[in-house]
């Protein structure tokens, strides 16, 4: 469940990078000089940021780190420290 | 020339970086230590050098050229694309690059292909195609060398000169310093630009007379399009969306990958990173678009007059010409023509050297040219074992030499500006091959040869792509040359951006024809053994 609604949020931001709705407002002009069309994109970098946040805390791969084991590869002699 | 000399003593600092790297590998002439710095970096150094790898000429000079020409749709284009994107992908696939090169000693991302895969030579066509969609990122490190230098010196130091600084410079720190003093000279450079990035913005802003009457004029002029995003289809600008896949395919982004000490430092780096390309983007964007109103810039309003007449009387004039006006309309060099018209001159040179500083992030691509070349063609067939170790590492340097060479050399005739070269050919031709690492890091029934079909498409689409944009003049913005129809349908068309596909950009044929390649010739071959799946699938 909690997988599904990461993977779920991961798409809801992929598909809000389409701003359709601001195409050709550049008004209002936020803090009096960033339009509004770049304004979001910058917001949603943001919202980008939070949804990492919230991925490294819930769904960090830890077992790939606790998996290590020395180098089995052919022909890589020995381990390394 | 007061900001020059600073931008020299710059380049003075960052070359001593690399000799003070080398010294503290003394004895360690091994070829994990120099191509990797031993798998040691810390989480900062790790978040400011994987950053700063990614903060190239194209982030700062390509952006702001862009919007100079074409307005907000940059940012939304490239950056926030990307924020949520590159993140992902170092999430998904990095972290398992990352354990399995612990795990198994990989210091190539071809090494991994080959175990996974049980196969030597699709190992190596991979290598050739990694390496040469490289070239064309290296030869705009260089470019943009030569570009800011001009530019920051008033012309003093002609474009050749101050691409070849730049490309000795790069040279001798990667040559030097290897990873080590690439990834603290990335972090210096990061940190640098981020601190008098702000400064600059701030300085622009008060010179042009505040931003807020710039951009209301923008707004009251025919160039308000620029604020808006009227004139770009949502189609491309959707198919934009594809082009991050290419961060994790990107062999200096793959080898970074590996550098960290522990799994726990990509924590940081994966949910600041979306930040740290806004801090970057933002004001590179606007600061691009806003210079359509510094007309008291002599170089700027030379730009602004051959963008008009090339609006206005494109049609009667010879490709030639037209290729003339664009190259005199090109807004490469707009934001080093702002700093050096509205800062002081002292501070104009700082701010210079942190551009700088981004521009020569290309030395962690001919690190992980040469370190591919070292370990996927030298060592492979069996350099190493004959020569030792010693030979191997020197033989990466006189790569890093040789190479650099050729981008000079190429970067010096280049006829196209940073953001088409950028993402016509590296980041298409690096999204159409992202599709092999999910394949071999999730997909159990890839194998060699579906491996083998996604590449040969990759090299024969970017191939492709070079051969019409070569063959076929640019049209003046907003029209379209047809190249290919199909009944009565326009396919392949040729616009002053490049090519395009049905409307969108080459990156989604690309990337579909690949993975479908990719997934139809692997389900009609055998499998690696049951062995090696065990080691890779073992844990999920």
């Amino acid at each position: 469940m909690k997988k599904t609604l990461l993977v779920l949020a991961t798409l809801a931001l992929y598909l809000l990078h389409q701003d359709v709705w601001l195409w050709r407002s550049a008004r209002p002009l936020v803090l009096g000089f960033l339009p509004i069309g770049l304004f979001y994109h910058a917001v949603y970098c943001v919202l980008a940021a939070l949804l990492m946040r919230l991925l490294v805390v819930q769904a960090w791969p830890g077992h790939l780190e606790r998996a290590i084991e020395p180098p089995t590869l052919p022909g890589r002699d020995e381990p390394r420290s | 020339m007061i900001p020059a000399l600073v931008v020299f003593g710059y380049l003075g600092v960052v070359v001593y970086i690399g000799v003070f790297a080398f010294r503290r590998a003394h004895g360690r002439a091994q070829a994990e230590d120099y191509f990797l710095a031993s798998r040691s970096l810390g989480p900062f150094v790790f978040l400011m050098s994987l950053f700063g790898t990614n903060m190239t000429a194209f982030s700062i000079l390509g952006s702001s050229g862009h919007a100079f020409a074409n307005g907000i749709v940059t940012f939304g284009l490239m950056a926030s694309p990307a924020a949520l994107v590159m993140p992902l992908m170092l999430f998904l696939v990095g972290t398992r690059v990352w354990a399995l090169g612990k795990r198994h000693g990989f210091i190539t991302p071809v090494q991994l292909f080959r175990d996974r895969w049980e196969t030597s030579h699709i190992g190596t066509l991979i290598f050739v195609v990694q390496a040469a969609l490289l070239v064309p990122y290296v030869i705009i490190g260089v470019m943009g060398g030569g570009t800011t230098l001009e530019a920051v010196s008033g012309g003093r130091v002609p474009y050749w000169l101050g691409g070849a600084l730049v490309a000795v410079v790069v040279m001798s720190y990667v040559f030097f310093g290897g990873m080590r003093g690439t990834a603290w000279v990335n972090t210096f450079q990061t940190t640098l630009f981020l601190v008098f990035g702000a400064a600059a913005v701030l300085v622009i802003g008060w010179g042009m007379g505040g931003f807020s009457a710039s951009a209301e004029a923008i707004l009251a002029s025919p160039q308000s399009f620029l604020l808006t995003r009227e004139r770009y289809s949502p189609l491309d600008f959707f198919s934009y969306t594809l082009i991050p896949l290419s961060s994790i395919a990107f062999p200096h982004i793959t080898i970074f990958c590996l550098t960290a000490e522990r799994m726990a430092h990509f924590k940081k780096t994966i949910v600041a990173y979306p930040l740290c390309l806004l801090a970057i983007w933002l004001p590179c964007t606007f600061l691009g678009v806003m210079a359509n109103r510094a007309t008291d810039v002599p170089e700027v309003r030379a730009k602004l007059e051959a963008r008009t007449t090339l609006a206005t009387q494109a049609a009667t004039l010879a490709p030639e010409a037209r290729a003339e006006l664009r190259a005199q309309a090109a807004g490469d060099d707009v934001l080093v023509l702002l700093l050096n018209h509205y800062a002081p001159a002292w501070l104009a040179g700082l701010l210079a050297a942190g551009i700088m500083a981004a521009v020569m992030a290309t030395d962690s691509q001919i690190l992980a040219l040469s370190t591919m070349f070292t370990e996927d063609v030298f060592a492979h067939y069996e350099g190493k074992a004959r020569f030792g170790e010693q030979a191997q590492v020197m033989t990466g340097r006189l790569f890093v030499i040789g190479l650099t060479i050729v981008a000079y050399a190429v970067a010096l005739r280049a006829p196209e500006s940073i953001f088409v070269i950028a993402t016509q050919y590296a980041f298409t031709g690096y999204a159409a091959l992202a599709p092999l690492f999910f394949a071999a890091l999730f997909w159990r029934g890839s194998t060699k040869w579906g491996a083998l079909a996604s590449t040969l498409w990759v090299a024969f689409g970017v191939i492709a792509i070079a051969a019409v944009n070569s063959s076929v003049p640019a049209p003046p913005p907003g029209l379209a040359t047809p190249v290919w129809s199909l009944a009565g349908t326009t396919v392949i068309a040729r616009t002053a951006g490049g090519l395009s596909v049905l409307g969108l950009l080459p990156v989604v044929p690309m990337v579909l024809i690949s993975s479908l390649l990719l997934v139809l010739v692997s389900a009609a071959t055998p499998r690696p053994s049951a062995q090696t799946l065990a080691r890779y699938f073992a844990n999920d």
